[in-house]
């Protein structure tokens, strides 16, 4: 494992850095907010970076992918975590599309990754529970059989994009309680299906999540159970983690510039000892956090033994250091930190949201060390 | 790549023949060795052996030139030799300050005469060297120190004190700073050179630290007369090099440290928490430690894979990043973490100071751990290296 950029990853990083500085300002996602937009993100942006080819990274050539790695995806997530834009990446590219790759028939995947990569479909991955909290193998929705086919029942919660999504897929049980570790299935429902009810929550960070109320929905299944489930968690832990390293990057700098500029007593507020210490261990958190990230996707794309820890071990830090990140930025800034005309509070809820997703640090702590034998 | 398999075949061959079998399989780090110098002793005679073997083909210091004792050896190959030696277990032929800290500094800064005249028996390890660099009132402002030197003619002489000379008591000759123009603004006026420890006037008194023993001392120095020849640099230039050794003194100290070192602290800590509190459902039995345990093993591999992925960078052709400033700070922090840790679990066992009721690991760990806390004061204290991250890296005003 090589923890370097290579020069195609350079370049694509230049490349989506111009993109994002062109095309996709903070103030973006205070405009959907503000509008209460329907959709929650920018079709039209979405469609772009399809064309640019973002959507197929991780998707091979023969669906219209690029045929690369999640170290090439992760530059691209890195870039547009510095401006929080909100586009479907993580439900769409990372969850509901790879469990299609992985466990999809071939009919399932020329239904919908051709689609996927041309940015004309959106997909999402619903398993979480009201009482699984983080755990993807806790199960309560059940897929019964309905003549030659199968029904799901139960209630989803935290589903990325699920008002737009046009199909979802969905955990259910075909066998054993909730608690089980095995019965769990993987399974593809479509958008408008009878006895499914979607409903749009509104979270702190203004971004798309949905509860999912399932009553006796047709669906097919998709092969693969929680092994295939926990891989593409993973996979999306990962991204999301590479979002946290943009966005924790980016409101470093703006922090370092405040400090260079904002003057009391007559000097530069930098150059205080009190605030110069507490900025350089920002900078330590942020650099052991970008380790973590580049290992782990790394791991992925050479599919290491240790990769599921790996995922962990980001996660985990960037968890930790994003919301540390957060606070000492607001507090760094003062009371204009905590004005909503400033753009630092839209970093900090994501912050908490993004600590929260997949798992917060101390889930994926007691993972790393499940994992390690202890 | 074929030249360089060539050269492992050759290391490999190299040293099934001339490591002594007495001492195969008896390091599992890369820190244990030999000091050398005159005042060495040698309790396994091997140990003598082997230095002398591996100073004869070069590879007591691998990468240093051939001309002045060393292996020519590029880091690549130094990196094979290094890896090849890790397979067998062997401890270093030699360490000590003359191969990480004076000789790098010499080969940068000396003149011809002096790295004729000192790196040779550097890599034989006939000469075993101190640093004097902080004195009472110089610590963490080290340009501050007052030890006089004064021109006679071609000699100075040499008037002050130093502390917190590591090993002085058992070294042949120091490295040290000087002031040399006590008129000049305070890092103008310093200077570099090297004293013999046996020149008359030269006093050494051992200090005793919180964990019992160590190697620190204080050195007094009483009309001490070194020729002028002995300067490293140039007259009143010696912060140049003096800073240039320190970067080679804490790349060194961040090695050392990252992730318990000593005969107390090799221990894994999930291995040591199920020894002594026991397992629950397979874990460690105690929820709050296993999850500070985890915390410290997954901050330990972030550390380590930082450090990789500088090395990464410089293997392509980077210049170092930002990333290097903080090896020092963070992996000395990081020890002192596990330390804790283990006397957190190690429990009533991990207060013993000698005696019955502890076995030689508990005491050593203890000892360990009351010494770490010395690590983020060492070399540059913890705050001095976020003053330089603050300034050099993110460039915040002064």
């Amino acid at each position: 494992m090589q923890l370097v950029l290579n020069e195609d990853q350079e370049l694509l990083a230049k490349i989506a850095a111009d993109f994002v500085r062109e095309h996709s300002p903070v103030s973006r996602v205070r405009a959907l907010r503000d509008a209460k937009d329907p959709v929650g993100f920018s079709r039209e942006l979405w469609k772009q970076m399809a064309e640019l080819g973002w959507l197929g990274i991780p998707y091979p050539e023969s669906m219209g992918g690029a045929g690369l790695g999640f170290a090439e995806l992760a530059v691209v997530l890195e870039a547009l975590g510095r401006t929080l834009a909100p586009e479907p990446f993580l439900s769409t590219v990372l969850l509901g599309g790879q469990v299609l790759l992985r466990g999809g028939s071939d009919a399932q995947q020329a239904a919908w990754l051709p689609k996927l990569v041309k940015g004309e479909a959106i997909l999402t991955l619903a398993y979480q529970e009201p009482r699984s909290r983080y755990d993807p193998r806790r199960v309560a929705t059940r897929a019964e059989p309905d003549g030659t086919g199968l029904r799901l029942s139960g209630d989803k919660i935290q589903v990325l994009d699920g008002h737009v999504a046009d199909a979802l897929i969905v955990s259910a049980r075909t066998a054993g309680d909730e608690a089980d570790a095995d019965g769990v299935g993987l399974f593809l429902v479509r958008a408008g299906a009878e006895g499914l009810e979607v409903e749009r929550q509104l979270r702190i960070d203004s971004r798309n999540a949905s509860l999912l109320r399932l009553r006796r929905v047709p669906a097919e299944a998709v092969a693969g159970g929680a092994e295939l489930l926990e891989r593409v968690v993973d996979l999306a832990t990962a991204g999301l983690c590479a979002e946290m390293l943009g966005a924790m990057s980016e409101i470093f700098d703006v922090t370092l510039d405040y400090l260079r500029t904002r003057e009391q007593f007559g000097v530069p507020i930098g150059s205080f000892q009190a605030l110069k210490h507490r900025a350089a261990q920002l900078f330590i958190e942020i650099e052991l956090a970008r380790s973590a990230v580049m290992a782990a996707t790394r791991a992925l794309d050479e599919e290491l033994d240790d990769a599921s820890s790996l995922v962990s071990l980001a996660k985990a830090r960037c968890s930790d250091a994003f919301v540390r990140v957060g606070n000492e930025s607001i507090q760094m800034h003062g009371g204009i930190g905590m004005t909503d005309e400033y753009d630092m509070g839209f970093y900090l809820k994501r912050a908490r949201v993004a600590e929260l997703s997949f798992g917060d640090a101390a889930y994926h702590r007691d993972r790393w060390a499940r994992r390690s034998g202890y | 790549m074929g030249e360089l398999e060539a050269f492992r075949e050759e290391v490999r061959g190299w040293l099934l023949e001339n490591a002594p079998r007495s001492l195969v399989g008896q390091s599992s780090s890369q820190l244990e060795g030999t000091w050398g110098g005159r005042k060495a002793t040698y309790p396994n005679p091997d140990s003598r052996r082997w230095l002398d073997v591996a100073a004869e083909r070069g590879f007591t210091a691998p990468t240093w030139p051939t001309a002045y004792g060393g292996g020519g050896l590029s880091p690549a190959e130094a990196k094979v030799l290094q890896q090849e030696m890790r397979k067998l277990e062997l401890p270093l032929p030699l360490i000590g300050f003359g191969l990480t800290m004076i000789g790098p500094t010499l080969l940068q800064y000396g003149t011809e005469e002096q790295k004729l005249e000192h790196l040779p028996r550097i890599c034989r390890g006939e000469i075993r060297w101190c640093q004097g660099y902080s004195e009472p009132s110089a610590g963490s402002d080290l340009a501050s120190l007052k030890t006089r030197a004064v021109r006679e003619g071609d000699t100075f002489v040499i008037d002050g004190e130093k502390v917190w000379t590591s090993y002085a008591d058992l070294a042949d000759w120091m490295f040290a700073l000087v002031r040399t123009d006590p008129e000049a603004k305070k890092q103008a006026g310093i200077t570099f050179l090297l004293l013999d420890m046996e020149t008359p006037g030269v006093e050494v008194r051992p200090i005793t630290l919180i964990s019992g023993s160590s190697p620190f001392c204080e050195t007094f120095f009483k009309d001490v007369r070194v020729p002028v020849a002995n300067v490293v640099g140039t007259i009143n230039g010696g912060w140049t090099v003096a800073k240039a050794l320190l970067g080679h003194e804490r790349s060194m100290i961040a090695d050392a440290f990252g992730g318990g070192s000593g005969r107390g602290g090799g221990a894994r800590l999930p291995e040591l928490a199920r020894e002594y509190l026991g397992e629950a459902n397979g874990g460690v039995a105690d929820p709050l430690l296993r999850d500070a345990i985890a915390q410290n093993e997954m901050d330990t591999r972030c550390f380590h894979l930082t450090v990789q992925r500088a090395r990464d960078a410089a293997k392509a052709g980077h210049a170092p990043g930002p990333e290097s400033s903080l090896f020092k700070v963070y992996a000395t922090e990081l020890n002192q973490r596990r330390y804790e840790l283990m006397i957190a679990i190690a429990g009533p066992q991990g207060l013993g100071w000698e005696g019955p009721g502890f076995d030689a690991e508990e005491l050593a760990r203890t000892r360990e751990w009351l010494r770490s806390r010395g690590n983020t004061i060492e070399g540059g204290t913890s705050e001095i290296q976020l003053n330089i991250i603050a300034k050099r890296v993110l460039r915040l005003p002064d």
